[in-house]
């Protein structure tokens, strides 16, 4: 590669031919300001907050899409820049609602944390927000129009990433917004609440529903048995809103927490996790024995099953009956564990914490009922966790690390897997192999399953059966594999796909950033996790086991029908 | 008046191939692909000094060289027929007078670059050029023109007419790209240049529709020929379409060096009704307003470019003095506040805001901060937008701004001298 020596602000720099100004600039240690770029996504250039002025231009060039030149003299931090960087920012800050003490990313906004540091002191511009009313319409995603400044990282992630193509940008100049297609709402359309779009946008024009104030009142009321349980991949990044580093496993303190303002119970998904495994595997067994649908595809991640029921619905068969761990949990809630305890479950409340927003459409889908309530009741992200916690003013540093409760709370590290992409694959092969083969498996690490590429596949020999499995995370990329299926190209057992960008820890509900790199650090703790468990074998459970005894009776028996398995709907018309 | 490139308009049966070749049609075509390599060709376009006709005025020579020497398994040729800029309408004298001839540049301009494949991008509110255009192609395939082995030689190129749906934007040559791609017409940020990465990723000649018909004519008469039309940074001849307050308006081709008087006075015969002339804006919507004092300026890049103008598409459009300046831009500025993409935040935001600031001058509402407003607005666009629509659609406000301070003044102070525009308290004396 091409060497080329640039100035900024008579710094020199020497970088490959090619690198943006903004690359050369940040090799410098020069800050230059972004709005629409994002690390994990193309090049956009349409802020233009980025601009900067270069030596012999009469124009200013944007840093984020101007490779640089040879000999090229670039100045960051003129008057100039500063006061055209200012002006494009009154121009969004004019059309923007500006509401920012009530607003859900106060605090966490990248305009807002431009605003500061451009010192944007008052806007020269008509103040022209308009009063849009915000799309409510689904259980899981708000859009706030008035808080748009039509970056377009939404609509990337949507399309490009997701393959879901939900929301587009439509009308031009100022009338330009980004809608859900031609519609108004997303709940018209093909979205699958998957929230990566949130994940993304710089601002709050796009978030979760919250549920927060129905948690504080369910734990009000004296009347109710509140039990909560917590996803495998929140206590690997809950803490980065708490000032921890990525990575940090913060378990015990959430548990903590979670007692101190009064659950009754706190329980860990990671349980039904285990439950998930012994099923599903004992599903896949029977499909290979009895020649049923082939390859089987997991079940448990929420927006991959809306988009294949929209976009796939031909293709339903091959997907898992099985719930998803929050669902078979909230079904034993009512049940098994109403029973062992003598609660009435009307009383009962299930509280999830999930790293996902279309958990809670989940919660609401048909079907979802089978303990006769409604499962689960409340869905909580990562962030409104952290946003709880900075409420109750309990400070997280400082809480003692507490487990959770029995008989839930005792899990596997192959539970604890589920929160990365691959987890479910493996989890289910150091099960499934010990099954097959009535051997034991020492080695439990399944490695080419691991880290955040697209598209992971291994093959495992199981007395005579070679067992092909492939793992897949990010919608396009199942959208990949189902073509394959169509098309006769799928010669695989078992496919794990996670609707979100690195599974889990990737999810729609996680702390913002959300980048790969954060993802990285979330995904070697996921594994820290598992090493940390005495158990890392689903079926070696001891209270699955017990469980199975008690009340289920057998994996894919009369009961894990009733309880823990679902049907699936046509949505594509 | 010059007869060079438009020689053929009006005289001929616009479609009748017959009729082209006995006016020497395709003789260049046959020159190029038999007596010339593609860099030959290139070299002579170079050598003419022909500048694009769009409106960038970039070498044209320099622009095949680049799509030349990409390699690449695909290469395209775009003719840009979205004519869409206010006051210009030369483009569409030649796409309904001369079409074969644009068509055979095309062809020229693919043997040049190694392209197989065109695209005629043409505004839709040209159905009957469009119409024109697809039997054109039609004729011209059954002809052997068009199609594999042209003329019995080793070049293959086939053209497709695609059209917009009434985008300004689409005649920016990235926004054209997406268009045909079939997204929205909304521009690229460059680099990449269509040279480099155009249409599809691949690399893409986008040329005028003046431009190209201009190609068989430099390979008619030799670059040295051609360049004895104009002056020397402007080689050859330019098509201006005149409008507003002149006796005859219409499109002329005129050589360059010309003055702006000349052809107001000389060509269009003045103003009607012997009115003073206000300003000319040239180029149309997004071109510069030159008072009339400067009306023995020429037609020429360079000359223009030293006082800050550019020539763009060439529209002359004549205003005289019963146009109130700040009315006229208001206007102006309401097309371009229509017309943007909304991809970049100045030209999204800052069109919506002059149109705002100038209402609210021309009705009698403005302040001494809505001009400063008008100058702060008007840089960032100009200097901070993705394209050229955006850098551009305030360059009629800034040289009025500046050449007619004092009218924007006046209505601060509830006086519009040309009676246009509607104060409270009605048009108020000085």
């Amino acid at each position: 590669m091409t060497k080329v020596k640039v100035f900024i602000d008579d710094k020199e720099v020497i970088v490959d031919e090619g690198t943006t100004i903004l690359e050369a600039a940040k090799k410098a240690n020069i800050n230059i300001p972004t709005l629409c770029y994002h690390p994990d996504q193309k090049i956009k250039g349409i802020c233009r907050i980025c601009i900067v002025e270069i030596e012999g231009q009469k124009n200013f060039s944007a840093s984020c899409c101007t490779p640089v030149r040879d000999g090229m003299r670039v100045r960051t931090n003129t008057r100039r820049v500063r006061e055209a960087r200012k002006s494009i920012m009154e121009f969004i800050l004019a059309r923007h609602d500006g509401d920012c003490l009530t607003c859900i990313r106060n605090g966490n906004c990248e305009l807002q944390k431009l605003s500061e540091e451009l010192n944007i002191k008052e806007i020269k511009y008509d103040r022209i927000a308009e009063n849009l009313p915000l799309d409510e319409s689904n259980p899981s995603i708000v859009r706030n129009p008035n808080k748009c400044i039509k970056c377009g990282r939404c609509i990337e992630v949507c399309h490009d990433v997701q393959g879901v193509g939900a929301i587009d940008a439509i009308n031009r100049s100022s009338d330009l917004k980004i809608l859900p297609g031609l519609y108004e709402k997303l709940s018209d359309v093909a979205c699958v609440y998957c929230g990566q779009c949130i994940n993304v946008c710089p601002v709050g024009a796009i978030y979760e529903k919250e549920d927060i104030e129905r948690v504080w009142d369910v734990l009000e009321d004296k009347s109710k048995h509140v039990v909560v349980q917590m996803a495998p991949a929140v206590r690997v990044s809950l803490g980065e809103i708490f000032g921890f580093k990525p990575g940090s496993i913060v378990t015990g303190k959430i548990v903590a927490f979670l007692k101190a303002i009064g659950f009754d119970r706190v329980f860990d998904t990671n349980f039904t996790a285990d439950l998930t495994i012994v099923e599903e595997g004992n599903e896949l067994l029977y499909r290979i024995k009895n020649g049923g649908k082939l390859p089987m595809i997991t079940s448990c991640s929420p927006g991959w099953i809306r988009y294949i029921e929209f976009f796939y619905p031909e293709l339903l068969e091959h997907v898992s009956t099985c719930k998803s761990p929050q669902q078979m949990f909230g079904a034993l809630a009512k049940t098994y564990y109403a029973q062992k305890f003598g609660i009435d479950p009307k009383d009962i409340v299930v509280v999830s914490i999930m790293p996902c927003t279309a958990k809670k459409a989940e919660v609401v889908r048909e079907g979802m009922d089978s303990s006769g309530y409604q499962d689960v009741d409340i869905v909580l992200t990562t962030r409104e966790l952290g946003k709880m916690i900075k409420e109750s003013r309990i400070q997280l540093e400082d809480l003692e690390e507490v487990e959770f409760d029995k008989p839930f709370g005792i899990a596997t590290g192959a539970g604890a897997i589920f929160g990365a992409t691959g987890g479910v694959m493996e989890a289910a092969l150091r099960t499934v192999y010990e099954k097959v083969t009535g051997k034991e498996l020492k080695k439990v690490e399944f490695t080419a399953l691991r880290g955040i590429d697209e598209y992971k596949e291994a093959k495992v020999e199981m007395d005579n059966v070679k067992v092909k499995v492939a793992v897949v995370n990010g919608l396009k990329n199942a959208k990949m594999i189902l073509d394959m299926i169509k098309e006769g190209k799928a010669d695989y057992h078992f496919i794990e796909v996670m609707c979100c960008p690195g599974g889990c820890i990737g999810g729609g509900g996680q702390p913002i950033p959300n980048t790969n790199e954060i993802k990285k650090k979330r995904i070697e703790a996921i594994y820290n996790v598992d090493i940390s468990y005495a158990i890392r074998k689903s079926h070696l459970n001891p209270v699955v086991n017990v469980l199975y005894e008690e009340f289920l009776q057998e994996p894919l028996g009369h009961k894990s029908h009733q309880l823990l398995h679902t049907h699936y709907i046509n949505r594509k018309n | 008046m010059v007869n060079l490139v438009s020689r053929l308009c009006g005289k001929l049966d616009p479609l009748s191939i017959d009729d082209y070749r006995e006016n020497g049609g395709f003789k260049s075509l046959e020159k190029a692909l038999f007596k010339m390599k593609p860099i030959d060709v290139i070299d002579e376009i170079k050598k003419s000094n022909l500048k694009g006709r769009g409106g960038a005025a970039f070498p044209t020579g320099l622009k095949w060289q680049f799509v030349f020497m990409e390699e690449s398994d695909e290469k395209y040729v775009i003719c840009n027929a979205d004519e869409g800029e206010p006051g210009t309408f030369k483009d569409k004298v030649l796409l309904d007078g001369c079409p074969l001839q644009i068509i055979e540049g095309m062809l020229i301009a693919g043997y040049a670059v190694g392209a197989k494949k065109g695209f005629i991008y043409i505004r839709g509110e040209y159905p009957k050029s469009r119409e024109l255009l697809i039997e054109a192609v039609d004729r011209l395939k059954k002809e052997g023109y068009l199609g594999k082995n042209i003329l019995g030689s080793d070049f293959s190129f086939d053209i497709e007419i695609r059209s917009g749906a009434g985008a300004y934007v689409c005649g920016e040559e990235t926004a054209l790209i997406e268009s045909i791609e079939g997204n929205p017409g909304r521009s690229r940020f460059k680099p990449p240049y269509p040279p480099n990465k155009g249409l599809w990723g691949k690399p893409t000649l986008v040329n005028n529709v003046e431009t190209l018909a201009n190609i068989p004519v430099i390979l008619e008469i030799g670059a040295e020929n051609y360049k004895k039309y104009g002056t020397e940074s402007s080689s050859g001849t330019k098509l201006i379409s005149v409008s507003g307050s002149v006796v005859n308006k219409g499109v002329y081709e005129v050589e360059f060096g010309i003055t702006l008087r000349e052809i107001i006075y000389d060509i269009c015969g003045g103003l009607v009704k012997d009115r003073n002339l206000k300003f000319v804006q040239l180029g149309g919507s997004s071109g510069a307003c030159i008072p009339a004092d400067m009306l023995d300026l020429r037609l020429d890049f360079d000359e223009l470019r030293n006082h800050g103008i550019g020539l763009g598409s060439g529209a002359i459009l004549v205003v005289d003095e019963n146009t109130c300046v700040v009315d006229f831009i208001k206007v102006t500025s309401q097309f371009f506040q229509h017309e943007s993409c909304g991809k970049c935040t100045p030209c999204r935001e800052g069109n919506y805001h002059l149109v705002r600031t100038l209402k609210r001058i021309t009705e009698g509402k403005g302040s001494e901060r809505d001009l400063e407003l008008l100058k702060n607005i008007s840089d960032v666009m100009e200097q901070c937008s993705l394209c050229g629509l955006g850098q551009a659609a305030p360059t009629a406000l800034i040289t009025t701004m500046k050449y007619f301070k004092e009218e924007y003044e006046e209505h601060l102070k509830g006086y519009c001298r040309a009676g246009k525009c509607t104060f409270k308290g009605g048009v108020l004396d000085d």
